[in-house]
Order: structure tokens, then sequence, then C-alpha cells
């Protein structure tokens, strides 16, 4: 059995697959550096004092140690620069990789006990599997139907919490084609560690076969639209703006005030809850006579409102949640 | 053997252990030192319960697969481990136990201000452990030692309510705890006993107190009101009911992070004193240890939103939680340097007691460098929710708390009990809880950086390895914990007399004979020096 387990001997560091694993990866290396070196040095000093300064005999009694003020500020300082050194790196990364970039392909993504639902924005959905291409910026907009779960995908160093009632999101780019773990990385329940997948990296002309071969009949905007149709949301929220609703064409993005004079921007969260609880959003000049839509939409088909309603143009991109 | 002989002037002497007999004269005690032993004993049996569900999951993860239970079960199983080591072992195993004891004798007092509190304090930790221990027997609880919502106020079926009822029950053992060594600090101090002449364990003691009282009300209502959403659908952290879900973690990490340092502060207490006993030196930067324990307090209040870079809180949020995240290190490192800088010029002996001293500021060391990872960013990203967080945590309770309260054990067992152990065995088994901890932690750290999320049943057959190296080193640590637990047993009976001071170590318990009487001293003492004087020859006391 030991002779097994050494053949399948595992790799020290894992798949490096996205442009910020290996930016994560040199902090990590780093820290890794300090710690081994602090240990040891910490742990070097102990064993040589205690050989060096051993008790020869029980009448010792050694004189106290003149304190050291200066001694006390240099273990003080040092450590204190190592410490703002490394959280300016640490802040730095985190902060550049906060943004998704333009041009970013549009992955919807839906947790739920215990599985992925996943949708491109051509229609295909895909489930505990996602078909990226590679050198692509792929931005997640994630939310889930019932607890707390996370997208955590080892490889591209990158993890996100999928929390009920509000958007989270993430980007990667992959720079490797191949297939990488998928996990659930928040603790959900009886399956939790069964909610895995894969993420399946391919070139770009893999990808555009995969997404002709899986071609759906209709995009999530089209989906988006139909549904818009079904629930009788088109009856008031008219194109002209002469309905009871207002018009939503060209107001993704943008900022609006409320009858309170709050500002919101009509983002994917404000989008949902004017879906779930539009009471809560009163609009001048507009009655409150919109009804909930909850508990007749499920959060994908919210997902492929929002599409439909980022379709009908938008403002300038917004800033990522 | 010559312990026949000795054993003649301890039976004859009236102490605390002899003064009175019969299960009523123990369970109706406001003496500090059998309340002390009563919660050793309850802490004790909480670990070996908490320990033996953490050998299962070890057996349960040779195998990708799963090699022993569902993942049903596995949930339950690190569920159960986590509270009671985290609630009923951890958090009350220093302060309870050795603070009980020691913090009367050392400040020269007879007892703690509230002995009657105190009692009850230990009451109502065991009416907490009753619900926990009942929602073990009736079939479990899974919802993680963290009770996250709205997993636990609504989707899971168990014994939510019962664990958490438990939990919220104990939060007022520990701030009655809390309360009455703030108190006994404060007022009564022996004559002569400036805050400058305190010993550090003391100091330590103090700042864990001010943690237990301000943090503990915080868990006891968020876990409140997941009762009261689970039992009443009352909408507070489920958002299908108009809830928050993140609010809970804001909540539960307020006080979760300060009760981090509930469990180690103590602990850095306990190595403070062993590190100078044992080099016969005068501590190093004695008010630098002293006044770090209090940073450290003070600070743990402040960071505990770096559990959360990843649950979609602000990104601003979390540079001022990373910042004052890597602040909190920094008294820690103090201490570590301070120790390290004690023993230089000493006398030193490497008594079993000194060994765990050393290990803790080995491992801890380890442990507080692997936190800087968690605190930064960027890395955190990848490693939240990963074994390498077990590794890093375990480090610290483990390997530093675990550390300290057995090495304190070793340490004042003279003082308890009356009797020495057999030292050679206590060094063998520091020795083999070293190995054993090294082997089980270290690889998880390699796990959680190549991706394997905690929690899980089941796994990837490419972490085999390294689960089945941290599994073979679970079953040396489970034995290392079980050595001390015999030959301990072993000396109060078979023993040789320990005599008031067997370390030759300063501090005013060890003026007092061993064990003491119940007023702990035959006259109430007087302070006229500094503490820690090694350089002096000890006094001829008793």
């Amino acid at each position: 059995m030991a002779g097994a387990l050494l053949a399948q001997w595992p790799q020290l560091r894992p798949a490096n697959a996205s442009i910020s694993a290996g930016r994560i990866d040199h902090l990590y290396f780093f820290l890794t550096g300090l710690t081994l070196f602090f240990t040891f040095a910490i742990f070097a000093t102990i064993f040589y004092f205690m050989i060096k300064y051993r008790r020869r005999s029980e009448q010792e009694r050694p004189p106290a140690t003149e304190q050291s003020f200066a001694l006390e500020l240099t273990w003080i300082i040092i450590p204190s620069l190592i410490c703002v050194f490394v959280f300016l790196w640490g802040a730095s990364l985190f902060f550049a990789a906060a943004r998704p970039p333009q041009g970013a392909i549009e992955i919807f993504v839906v947790g739920k006990q215990w599985m992925w639902h996943l949708q491109h924005p051509e229609g295909q959905r895909e489930i505990n599997q996602l078909h990226v291409p590679v050198d692509v910026p792929v931005r997640l907009t994630m939310t889930s139907e019932d607890v707390i779960h996370d997208f955590f995908v080892p490889a591209f160093r990158m993890k996100m919490d999928v929390v009920p009632g509000r958007y989270t999101s993430e980007w990667f780019q992959a720079t490797q084609p191949g297939s990488y773990h998928l996990f659930c990385a928040q603790y959900c329940g009886t399956l939790h560690s069964g909610m895995t997948g894969t993420i399946e990296v391919m070139t770009p002309t893999d990808y555009a076969q995969w997404l002709r071969d899986n071609s759906t009949t209709e995009s999530m905007v089209q989906t988006g639209q139909q549904l818009f149709t079904r629930l009788g949301c088109d009856t008031c929220h008219l194109a002209d703006g002469s309905g009871a609703g207002p018009a939503l064409q060209g107001r993704f993005g943008k900022p609006l005030t409320l009858r309170d004079g709050q500002t919101r921007v009509m983002d994917e969260a404000y989008v949902r809850q004017s879906i779930f609880d539009p009471g809560s959003l009163p609009l001048p000049n507009y009655r409150p006579v919109m009804p909930t839509f909850r508990g007749q939409v499920s959060e994908e088909q919210i997902l492929q409102l929002i599409a439909y309603i980022k379709s009908l143009g938008s403002g300038e991109r917004t800033q990522a949640p | 053997m010559s312990t026949a002989v000795a054993e003649v002037p301890v039976e004859t002497r009236i102490h605390y252990l002899n003064a009175s007999y019969g299960i009523k004269s123990w369970l109706f005690t406001t003496d500090h030192k059998r309340i002390a032993l009563l919660y050793l004993g309850s802490i004790t049996l909480m670990f070996f319960i908490g320990g033996a569900m953490a050998v299962l999951m070890r057996l349960h993860l040779i195998e990708p697969a799963g090699a022993l239970v569902q993942p049903e079960t596995y949930n339950k199983l690190f569920t159960m481990h986590g509270v009671v080591m985290l609630f009923f072992f951890l958090v009350p195993s220093i302060p309870a136990t050795l603070g009980n004891f020691l913090v009367p004798m050392m400040i020269g007092a007879r007892d703690l201000a509230f002995p009657k509190l105190n009692l009850l304090s230990w009451y109502v930790y065991i009416t907490g452990a009753t619900f926990t221990l009942y929602a073990l027997i009736s079939g479990g609880v899974d919802t993680g030692w963290t009770f996250y919502t709205p997993l636990s106020s609504h989707y899971l079926t168990t014994h939510v309510i019962a664990a958490a009822t438990g939990v919220f029950i104990n939060g007022f053992s520990s701030i009655l705890t809390g309360l009455n060594f703030i108190v006994t600090i404060h007022k009564m101090r022996a004559p002569g006993l400036t805050w400058k002449r305190m010993q550090l364990f003391l100091w330590s003691i103090y700042a864990t107190s001010v943690i237990f009282v301000l943090a503990t009300p915080v868990i006891a209502i968020a876990l409140f009101l997941v009762v009261l959403e689970r039992a009443f659908h009352v909408g507070i952290f489920d958002p299908a009911i108009g809830g928050d879900p993140v609010l809970f973690q804001h909540l539960f990490w307020f006080y979760s992070h300060p009760a981090v340092y509930i469990m180690i502060l103590p602990g850095m207490g306990v190595v403070s004193e062993l590190v100078t006993c044992f080099s016969r030196k005068k501590p190093f930067g004695y008010m630098f240890i002293a006044y770090s324990s209090m940073a450290i307090a003070m600070i743990s209040f402040f960071v505990w939103g770096h559990h959360m870079f990843v649950s979609g809180q602000s990104v601003y949020a979390g540079f001022i939680f990373s910042a004052l995240s890597f602040a909190v290190a920094i008294p820690s490192a103090i201490k570590v340097f301070n120790w390290t800088a004690t023993l230089y010029k000493g006398s030193i002996s490497y008594q079993a007691p000194m060994l765990y001293a050393l290990g803790f500021i080995g491992l801890f060391t380890m442990g507080g460098l692997t936190g800087l990872f968690l605190a930064s960013m960027a890395t955190d990203i990848h490693l939240h929710d990963t074994y390498f967080v077990i590794a890093h945590f375990h480090y610290i309770m483990v390997g530093g708390a675990v550390m300290g309260y057995l090495g304190g054990i070793h340490y004042w067992w003279p003082k308890i009990t009356g009797r020495l152990y057999h030292d050679g065995w206590a060094r063998f088994a520091a020795l083999v809880i070293f190995v054993g901890f090294n082997l089980t932690f270290f690889p998880q750290y390699m796990l959680g950086y190549l991706g394997m999320p905690r929690r899980y049943a089941v796994y990837p057959s490419e972490f085999q390895v390294l689960n089945v190296m941290s599994s073979a080193g679970a079953s040396i640590l489970g034995v290392g914990y079980l050595i001390p637990f015999i030959y301990l047993l072993w000396s109060i009976r078979y023993g040789p007399v320990a005599g008031s001071n067997p370390w030759g170590a300063k501090g005013l318990e060890w003026e007092t004979p061993s064990p003491p009487p119940t007023n702990n001293f035959q006259e109430p003492p007087v302070v006229a020096e500094e503490p820690y004087g090694y350089a002096e020859p000890e006094h001829a006391h008793v």
C-alpha cells in the first residue's frame, strides 16, 4: 500500500491556470519563505540556548539580563515593517483583481443544494460543468436558491461566496486549456462535498465548436424576453414610457432617484429587489401598483430577465459589487 | 520505594483535599481550588469526547470516498468536534481550571471575590454541556461549529436548537468567571502586590477576562436569534423571510475572533511562567509581555471581518480588517521574541513543563506566521475555507493552547495534588504529542494550498497521500494525549510527595504547602519585592 501511495505522490503546487494564479502564488511563496525563516530562526535560537545555557548545577543563579528598550523596539519595528509590506502587497493584488476587465463573457451561476446551475449568454445551460475559452475574461454573476455556497476553483486561485438574496461576482481569465476542479467551499449541508464540478477550459476554436454543438433554440436574452411577456411585465413597462411603470430601455447600470431622494444604481440586485419586493423601491411619478413576483419566478428566471433588461441598452458599466 | 515514608506528612496535615469528605462537600463547595478540580474533570471528559470524534474523522478520511461513515454522519462529527472542543474545552480550559486554582493564590487571597458565583458558573457550564451532549446523543447536529445561517436557521432538520441552547447557556459561565477574575484581581491583591508586581499569568488571565465579559454576550445574542428564527420564523437571517444571512457572520465572528484569544492568551500566560521558572530568569521585557496581552485583547475586537473577505463584504471594509489583522500579529511576535530572549544566559532545565512550553513557542510561531497568509487578502481568497485554515488554527489552538494547558497542568500538578508524576514519562509524552501533532497538521497546510476544501466527507483521490499522513499523525497524537492521562492519575496515589516548591519557582503560590490549605495561606502574605527574583536564592519556606 505504501508503494502505491508513493507512486501517486501529489504535486506540491496546484495547477496554475489563470492570470491571477501566478501573482497570488508569488505572494504565497514569499510568505512561505518568511514563515520558514522565522520558524527556523526561533527554533534554532531556542535549541542553541537550550544547549549552551543548560543547567549545570542546582545551585546556579544566573543574574537577571539587563532589559533593553532598543532591542524591544527593534523587534517591534522590523515585524511591523514586514507586515505593512505584506499588507500592501496582498491588498493591491486583491484590489486590482476586484474589477473585471471590459468585454468579459458573462456567465450566470445559481447554487442550490447540492448542484451548480450555470447558463451562458447564448442560452446553453450546464450543471456542475462550465465550458469557457482560454485567454478571455469570464465574469460570473452568482446567487443561491437556498443556503450560502461558495464557487471555488483552486487552479484559478478564485473563490467567492454565493449568497441567497443577493448577487456576488467574481471573474477569471484562464491561461491553460484543461479540466479543473470546481468545489463548493462554504459548508452547505449533507452533500456539501458532492457539490463539485469541473471547469473545462478550451481553445477558442474548440469553444466555438462546443457552443455550436450545444446551441439552443434561444439565448438567455430571448428566454428573458419571453418571460417578460408571459409574466405581463410588458403591459406596464412600455418602451415609450407611457405605461404604468417606467420604460426599461437604456436604464440598466444608470443611477435613479427613489421617492425618498435616495439614489440607487439599477444593477442586478436592484432588478431582483424590484421584482420580489417592488414596494421597497418607490419611484417618483409612478404609483406603487406593481405586485410582487416572489414565488412565481425562480432565481434562474430572474437572471434571464436581467439578461433581457440589460439587452435593452445599458448605461456605463458600473463597478462590480 | 520511599513514598510510603514520605506520605506521612501529607496525610496528617489538613489541606483543601482532605478538609472534608463526601460527594456533597464537592458539589456544594465554594473553594476555588475544588471548583477548579470540578472543572478539570468536566473539561477532560469533554476533551476526550471531542477527541474521539476527531479520531473518527481522521479514520474516515483515509479513503477518498470515505472509509467509515455517511456524509451526514461525517458532518455531525466535525460539527460536534468543533462545538465540544471550542466551547466546552478550549474556552474554559486554562481560565476555569488553572485560573480558578491559581488567581487567588498568586495574589495572596483566600478565594475569588465571589465564591458562590464561581460555583454557579460551573453549574451553568454543566447545564450547557448537558444540552450539547443531549444534542449529540439524540442524533447529533450538523451545522458546523459556526452555525452559519440560513443553513442552521432553516434548512437542517437536526437538533440545532439544543446545541445552540447549550452554547448559549455555557456563555454565561464564561461571563461569570471573567467577571469574578476582574473583580478579584482589582480588589483582592495582597498588600504590596502592585500591578507591576503581578505574575504574567495574571496579566493574561485579566486580559482574557475582559474578552469574556465583552465578547461572550454577542455570541449569546447571535445564537438566540438563530433559535428565534428557527422556532418562530422571525425573519432575521434568512433572506426568504426578509433577513440577511451575512449579518449572522458579523455577529458570530465579533465573538469568535476574540474567542481565539480567549483560548491562546491564557496559554501565553502559562508559557511566560514556565520559561522564567525553568531558565531561572526574570522574564525579558516583563512590561512588554504584560501590555502585549492587553493590546491583543483590544485589537482582537476589530479583526472579525478577516473571516469574511469572500462573503461579499465591501472591498474597503476588507482593507481595514486586513490591516488590523496584521496589527494584531505584532503583540504576539513581541511575546515570542521576549520568551526566547528570556532563555539567554539562563540556567535551563528540560523538565516536562519546559518541553511543553518550548513546543508551544515553536508551534505558536508557525501558527501565527501562517495567520499572515489569511490576513493578506489576495492569498486568503485561495486559502479561505480550505485545509490551510484548519492547519493554521490547530497550530494555534492545539499546538498553542493545548500545549500551554498541558504545560501548565504539569507545572502546577504538584501544587494541586501534592504529588510528583514520573518526569521521564512526561517528557516522552511531550515528545510524542509534538511529533504526532506536526505529522497530523503539517500535511493539512499542503492540502489547503492544493485546494482541498474543509468539511468534505469525500475528496478527489489526488489528495489521498497527504490525508493518510495526517491520519497517521492523528493516531500518534491520540496516544500522546492518553499517556499523561494515565501517569497523572497514577501519581495521585503513587507519586512521590512534591513538597511546597519542587521547581524552585518564584510566586506566591509556591510559598504555601502543597496541596494548599483551604484558606490558601497560613497567614496573609505581604509582598515586598519585584516578581521573578530568580537571581537570589529562594526563600526557605515551610
